[in-house]
């Protein structure tokens, strides 16, 4: 491995043999894919998700959240490369917020994570800015028609986080077990919520 | 997917965890860990001597660390992945190096590549 190991960076080696693997038919970057999907929704997401349920029990956190989303991300410990200029999307009764990087798969990733594929999908980049609402309908979101779409392209320095409404049937429930419920999609801007 | 893999929770061979949680840095770090998953679901991959092998890389660095390079568990990783597929001949050293260096002569800016967001802390 000598000469080529000692030259170029390893995420360029690391590419080349996903390449070579792909052509040859020895993996599916689907498969892949899922394989880093069920380890790391354990990662990030749960990050993003401790943020959501915090703003949602405490008042004063959502509104400094909303306010200066990096740093009252920060303050929970969650801070890093990509995460640098967070800016977060309350949802309203009729206002949904959905995230997008129309050029490549920015993404933050101290609160959510790595990306998941369909993130970096050029279909999924390049149609949900031109017709959200059949995109998440086909993602299984379906929203009234009252309900505005607001649509966020993260192809700057800016990173987004979607802060969903917390919902109904909840009120009983700790920020522990609110933070259960609250799901990567949702944090997108895929997916709402759901009561347990 | 059959999840057939036991990944070490401590010990020399263990990932990076927060939280009791994998953690990735950068998007390379999973693609290479995704690869060593899906070989080994596939048969592709033996884990004992790929595991062998990722010790062999980490002692390898930390007993000799390369000047000027920081620590990177994947970085171990993805050179202990090599290490294994070539020597059971699944892809070879010179279609490797061929490969990377196509990779490496890709023009500045092919991917959109936003270098004052990605500065490494």
């Amino acid at each position: 491995m000598s000469a080529v190991e000692e030259r170029l960076p390893i995420a360029l080696r690391t590419e080349a043999l996903e390449q070579l693997l792909v052509e040859k038919g020895l993996v599916d970057p689907a498969v892949m894919d899922k394989f880093i999907s069920t380890y790391e929704n354990d990662v990030g997401p749960l990050n993003g998700a401790k943020v959501v349920a915090k703003a949602w029990t405490d008042p004063e956190y959502r509104r400094r959240l909303i306010d200066d989303g990096t740093a009252a991300i920060a303050e929970l410990g969650f801070k890093g490369p990509q995460g640098e200029h967070m800016v977060v999307l309350p949802n309203e009764d009729k206002v949904h917020n959905v995230v997008v990087c129309t050029l490549c798969s920015c993404y933050p990733w101290p609160v959510l994570g790595l990306p998941p594929s369909w993130y970096k999908d050029p279909a999924y980049r390049s149609r949900m800015v031109r017709e959200p609402r059949a995109v998440l309908s086909e993602m299984g979101l379906d929203l009234a028609d009252d309900v505005e779409i607001r649509v966020w392209d993260s192809s700057s320095e800016v990173r987004f986080l979607v802060l969903p409404q917390r919902p109904a049937g909840t009120e009983s429930l700790s920020e522990e077990q609110l933070a259960e419920l609250i799901t990567r999609d949702a944090m997108v801007g895929v997916a709402l919520v759901a009561a347990p | 997917m059959s999840v057939s893999v036991e990944l070490d929770l401590d010990g020399p061979a263990a990932p990076p965890r927060s939280n009791g949680e994998l953690v990735f840095a950068e998007p390379w770090e999973s693609r290479t860990f995704g690869m060593a998953m899906a070989l080994t679901d596939a048969g592709l991959l033996d884990w004992k001597d790929f595991r062998d092998a990722l010790i062999a890389r980490i002692k390898q660095w930390e007993a000799d660390p390369p000047e000027g390079e920081c620590w990177n568990y994947y970085r171990c990783w993805q050179l202990a992945l090599e290490d294994s597929l070539v020597a059971s001949g699944v892809v070879t050293e010179t279609g490797l190096s061929d490969r990377s260096a196509e990779l490496a002569a890709r023009p500045v800016g092919y991917d959109h590549d936003h270098t004052a967001t990605r500065k490494r802390r």
